[in-house]
């Protein structure tokens, strides 16, 4: 499967063989756990295997939360007391659930800022990225539905303003809008359809990781360096590599433990704290909340959304050059929308010849504006729509937009890139040492 | 890395903190107050459950439900744990609607609480974890993850924050109440001094009644809060020895790759 020249499989034994013959199951699931990767890897190439936990997790939850539930808008918040009441250890099987979404979320945005930084997106993985951003336009999709089940006042009224979003196209808004709910208003259609969605959902999204998983096998995985494993020979490439399992995989496992520390403190001590009071007080259609916002990892794209106002000269200017067909709610969305798909075309967008923000002095101060960035977006997107906060959102909206448009493409240009090492033996020896190359180094007991 | 990767989920929890937002409250009407379930080790009061009951019996009771809270589960573990003949006892306070009977009834242990008997006065079964206590600073939740979210606390300050003044609004009296969202409260003030009186002999100033429901109505929202605290509290041991072995194995087994360090 990969590209990196490795040991593959060999059947010894005669059931080996019978079996290869007719299914190369085991060769797959070898080449797959053993495929070489670059030795330097740090800690931020975490990530994956705990967002491949969080899926399981949530599946795993969801499929037993879903025996005890009933999605009817007279019933599910009822049921969802019953699971947290009468189910014996339906309140853990909830509360990890709940908390389950949110870890899924801090995974996802640790795993795409290190790909921003790392510059992975970069040929020859534009698909990884790709499949990566679809899947979290998927991961969005579910928790947003997931969070309408309980159906509570911020599940009822987070659905109506987000449906409300596609009411914003022209035209044929309203239609869409109506054919997404089932009906005219958020009621026991919206529920139900969301209900089946947030049960399918998951399941689209594990065969997207297994392809995301595929597309940089077949690539292998970029590294700090953003330098290319050497694979014009085997015993080239085991110079830069060492196999998945057991040196990332135990790895991983152990960062994964010590995720799962802080996961399960979270879950025990203080599993409301990401949660909104609201949504403990039943769905009631006549009574609005105070303020309506979304669960906190909506919160960078929700101020984007917000942040486009009929006074910003550029809404004042598209609804004149459109003729009023874009107001600033549909200019709302569009931008809303637009941040994500500027993230997703930013391997076209990025001219740096060189791949690490490691060794591009001036990139990496636009990254690390652009991770602050996006946490001075989170706050504002739970701030009331009023001054400061509306002129912090539109500069910080602004700078989203100019990174991946205007920073990234010029930057490829204009900045002078420090050379990265030849190779990442090379790397991983200036941190470690070369094996054997210094006496006093004592071989490992037995 | 480990330091940043630490820092990043810290901060997205502080900015995570959507209790953090939502409460209207007027800064500073509710203060922190030391319930035996607060922190890590907390867990219920048995006795104080039990006078919490009796208040929101004698007072609460009259206007507002539990509709989501059995009756049976008073002698559950972890919650005011009536023995089961006073629980019995207990439900024959109540009378409920039977569908089957199509008639109201007396109640029994299996069946919730009755729901409120005034339109206008809410559920309590989940009241201490639909509303927040604290917020802030600048909406980072900071004091949330420090105080906890406050519902319980939210609780006896609205109990306690009448002024004494009072207004007609649309042929209905409003209180004022320093803590409750607005103001202007429709419900008058509940509780006075010596209103309620213990057979355990506990202080019964209006402050105590208050906390006493408080704890009361926190255990209706999260009965199963100690079974929670337990359970959490033995994974982070188990996993922390856990994360310990899978350190150590993961130092043995890159060793022999990395010249500096030996096993």
């Amino acid at each position: 499967m990969s590209g990196i020249p490795h040991d593959h499989y060999e059947p010894k034994t005669n059931s080996e063989k019978w079996l290869a013959k007719r299914l190369p199951i085991v060769g797959l699931l070898y080449d797959t756990l053993m495929i070489p990767t670059p030795k330097n890897l740090n800690w931020m190439w975490i990530w994956g295997i705990v967002l491949t936990f969080c899926l399981a997790l949530q599946i795993i939850t969801g499929v037993v939360l879903v025996m005890h539930y009933t999605p009817h808008v007279d019933m599910a918040f009822a049921s969802v007391e019953h699971i947290m009441r009468n189910v014996n250890g339906g309140y853990m099987l909830r509360y990890l659930h709940m908390n389950g979404a949110s870890l899924f979320f801090i995974a996802v945005y640790a795993h795409i800022f290190r790909g921003l930084y790392y510059g992975s997106y970069k040929a020859p993985r534009e698909i990884t990225w790709i499949i990566g951003m679809l899947i979290y336009l998927l991961m969005m999709g579910t928790a947003f539905m997931g969070y309408v089940l309980p159906w509570g006042q911020m599940s009822f009224w987070g659905a109506t303003v987000i449906t409300g979003l596609f009411g914003a196209i022209p035209f044929i808004g309203e239609s869409i809008q109506t054919w997404l709910l089932g009906g005219p208003s958020v009621d026991n259609a919206t529920l139900n359809r969301f209900f089946s969605l947030h049960y399918l959902l998951p399941f689209v999204i594990a065969g997207l990781v297994v392809v995301h998983i595929w597309a940089f096998h077949t690539t292998g995985n970029n590294n700090p360096t953003g330098v290319e494993v050497r694979r014009a020979s085997k015993a080239d490439a085991e110079k830069d590599t060492l196999p998945f399992w057991p040196y990332f995989v135990i790895k991983d496992l152990f960062a994964l433990a010590v995720i799962m520390v802080v996961f399960f403190a979270v879950v025990g001590f203080m599993p409301n704290y990401l949660g909104h009071p609201d949504n403990y007080i039943e769905a009631d259609p006549l009574i609005t909340p105070a303020q309506i916002v979304p669960e906190w990892y909506f919160l960078p794209f929700y101020a984007i959304l917000r942040a486009f106002t009929n006074e910003v000269w550029v809404v004042q200017w598209a609804s004149w050059i459109t003729g009023g067909i874009v107001d600033a709610k549909f200019f709302g969305v569009v931008a809303m929308f637009g941040s994500i798909l500027v993230m997703a075309l930013v391997p076209w967008l990025d001219t740096s010849r060189v791949r690490s923000g490691r060794y591009r002095p001036m990139f990496k101060w636009w990254f690390w504006l652009l991770g602050l960035d996006f946490m001075v977006l989170m706050w504002l997107g739970a701030q009331p729509a009023e001054e400061p906060y509306a002129t912090i959102a539109l500069i910080a909206s602004a700078y989203w937009f100019a990174y991946f448009l205007v920073i990234l493409p010029i930057l490829g240009v204009i900045e002078k890139p420090l050379t990265p090492p030849d190779t990442i033996e090379e790397d991983f020896n200036a941190h470690y040492g070369a094996k054997g190359a210094d006496d006093t180094v004592v071989t490992p007991a037995e | 890395m480990l330091r940043t990767i630490a820092l990043t989920a810290a901060i997205a929890l502080g900015l995570g903190s959507g209790a953090a937002f939502a409460a209207k409250v007027p800064a500073g009407a509710v203060t922190n107050i030391d319930f035996p379930f607060d922190g890590i080790f907390g867990s219920f009061d048995k006795n104080q459950l039990q006078r919490g009951l009796q208040v929101y019996t004698e007072v609460c009771a009259a206007c507002h439900g539990l509709k989501y809270v059995p009756i049976r589960t008073l002698a559950d573990k972890g919650g005011p744990e009536l023995p089961e003949d006073q629980v019995r006892a207990y439900a024959k306070f109540y009378e409920v609607f039977d569908a089957d009977l199509d008639d109201f009834r007396e109640a029994k242990p299996t069946d919730n609480f009755p729901a409120s008997q005034l339109e206008n006065a809410p559920d309590l079964s989940l009241i201490a974890k639909a509303r927040a206590g604290f917020s802030g600073p600048y909406g980072l939740g900071i004091n949330q993850f420090i105080n906890g979210i406050g519902g319980a606390e939210y609780v006896v300050a609205i109990l306690n924050g009448y002024t004494g003044k009072e207004k007609e609004e649309a042929g209905a009296t409003l209180y004022e109440n320093i803590a409750f969202p607005g103001g202007w409260i429709a419900m008058a003030p509940p509780l006075d001094d010596d209103l309620v009186e213990y057979a355990d002999g506990s202080p019964t100033e209006a402050k105590y009644l208050a906390e006493d429901t408080a704890a009361f109505l926190m255990w209706t929202a999260e009965p199963h809060l100690n079974g929670r605290k337990r359970v959490g509290f033995l994974a982070v041991i188990f996993l922390s020895v856990l994360a310990s072995l899978l350190y150590l194995t993961n130092k043995r087994i890159w060793a022999p790759h990395k010249g500096k360090y030996s096993a």
